[in-house]
């Protein structure tokens, strides 16, 4: 009961009090605002360049605004314990460590399919992206799962933020490789092989591969296989960045390093 | 004279810092390589090989301009949370010459972008660096810095009453980018976007860069619209720093953090 507790509670505590783009006045030019325009510059750049058809660029850059959340978000909520100087105390407490990590992820990931859906609206309303009726549930469980694996790669960029000097420019830079990486613009085919192997690893790539189908009208059973893929991918991630988390803190205690910013 | 060596001193001191700063080697070097390596992609898989060099140039100045938003965004929010801006503001200088040098600075260190992904489209996408016209592009290049980093100083000064300035960073990066034509033509955007475009430093700037680089257009006139916007945004800036300056005083909100 007090795991649940410290995972649903202390999740949202946590997110309250370090996502420190939580108020309406950078909430919504950050986390609505910037997507906004990404996906239209991409669309814009994608029609000049005479690649895709709008609903490629909306499909692939609404997935991947998910990661806002996922990355800054998770490298805030655990990244910034040292800046803020609780980390000491909090892992003074008896609290269950992986309730304590995962409930931090919830938050983000709950604002990362708020943000991934309202860059769909955007696609809808500004572009010329106009998905079957029927589509919308397959669209929901992949961007579902896509948010689901991004929250994870994020709380790894989380985790090394416990070690690492300035963990938002690891956010950013990981935030960016993933726009080159994941076929979010450019078809993954047109990519060289070994970035094409790469992007195969990270998260984003399958689920935004599965949207994209999915939107065009495939059954959600003809992308199941991506869709696994993505959690697979997600959940290896996650646990990584849960023994990575575990690591720190032993390492932290022994070293005296907690707290060293 | 005085307020000569103090620009100079000032710039040179932000150029310093600014070039030792994580965020902004990220900004000005990494950034832009990456959104130049997603440009030449798309083009190249696209219709529009033959456009590189066109691609290379917009992406560089992408980079200039990442790098004068977020400085000028954070010129007066850093100094809030480093506790300096009380400081600079009851220093005997005008505030106006002690931000412009930091605005300046940022547009400057831009210029690591333009490098980056000329040498970068070279090196890995064979990308031509053929000059049509090499000194009216050397103007043209000091030209757009002026003139995105005196953009820079406007928006710096409406930033002092903002406690989130930042924010607006983050939220101006892509719609410049799109408004001002450095990756698409403004004449594929809705007819609203070109008024809008032509009161924009950028827009003349990547114009001039371009136009010097491959021999089409007039580079000098654009040269000539980017120096003449900087000239305004200096006057409107020398005007809301000291307009929002009191404000802030006014209202005691200058150290808001």
């Amino acid at each position: 009961m007090n795991n649940i507790r410290v995972f649903f509670i202390g999740g949202f505590m946590a997110y309250r009090a370090l996502f420190a783009w939580i108020h309406w006045s950078i909430y919504v030019p950050t986390m609505l605002g910037s997507p906004l325009f990404q996906i239209l510059f991409f669309a814009y750049v994608g029609r000049f360049a005479g690649l895709q058809d709008d609903a490629f660029f909306v499909v692939g850059n609404a997935v991947q605004v998910a990661c806002m959340a996922g990355i800054y978000g998770m490298a805030q909520t655990i990244g910034a314990e040292r800046w803020t100087q609780t980390l000491s105390p909090l892992l003074a407490t008896p609290a269950n460590r992986f309730a304590l990590f995962m409930g931090r992820a919830l938050p983000n990931f709950a604002n990362g399919l708020i943000v991934s859906t309202f860059g769909f609206l955007i696609g809808w309303v500004f572009l010329d992206f106009d998905p079957p009726l029927s589509s919308l549930p397959g669209l929901a469980a992949c961007v579902l799962v896509s948010a689901a694996s991004c929250t994870a790669f994020g709380m790894l960029i989380g985790s090394i933020g416990l070690r690492a000097r300035d963990v938002m420019f690891l956010a950013n830079l990981a935030y960016f490789l993933l726009l080159l990486f994941c076929g979010v613009n450019v078809p993954l085919d047109q990519l060289p092989e070994w970035m094409e192997a790469i992007g195969r690893s990270l998260p984003l790539t399958h689920g935004i591969e599965a949207a994209r189908e999915v939107a065009g009208g495939a059954p959600l059973s003809a992308v199941d296989h991506l869709l696994w893929t993505e959690a697979a991918i997600g959940a290896v991630y996650a646990f990584g960045a849960y023994g990575l988390f575990r690591y720190f803190e032993s390492a932290g205690r022994r070293r005296a390093s907690l707290e060293t910013i | 004279m005085k307020t000569g060596r103090l620009v100079w001193a000032g710039w040179k001191f932000h150029v310093k810092s600014l070039t030792l700063s994580g965020f902004f080697l990220l900004t000005s070097a990494i950034q832009p390589v990456i959104f130049a390596s997603i440009a030449f992609f798309m083009f190249k898989a696209g219709a529009r090989e033959g456009t590189l060099l066109y691609v290379s140039l917009g992406a560089g100045l992408m980079g200039i301009w990442s790098a004068t938003l977020f400085a000028s965004g954070g010129a007066i929010q850093w100094q809030r949370w480093q506790g300096t801006l009380e400081l600079s503001i009851a220093s005997p200088a005008p505030f106006l010459f002690v931000l412009l040098p930091m605005t300046l600075a940022s547009a400057t260190i831009g210029l690591y972008s333009l490098t980056g992904t000329l040498l970068w489209g070279r090196l890995l996408f064979g990308v031509p660096f053929e000059v049509a016209h090499p000194l009216l592009f050397l103007a043209a290049v000091p030209a757009t810095v002026i003139g995105l980093g005196l953009l820079g100083l406007v928006m710096a000064s409406t930033f002092i009453l903002w406690r989130n300035a930042n924010a607006l960073s983050n939220l101006l990066e892509y719609p410049i980018w799109l408004v001002t034509g450095l990756l698409v033509p403004i004449s594929l955007l809705p007819g609203w976007v070109a008024p809008l475009s032509w009161v924009l430093a950028p827009t003349w700037g990547v114009r001039a860069i371009r136009d010097a680089a491959l021999g089409t257009g007039e580079p000098l006139a654009a040269i000539a619209m980017c120096l003449a916007l900087g000239g305004a945004y200096l006057a409107i800036g020398s005007v809301t720093v000291r307009y929002f300056e009191n404000l802030a005083r006014d209202r005691a909100t200058l150290s808001l953090t």
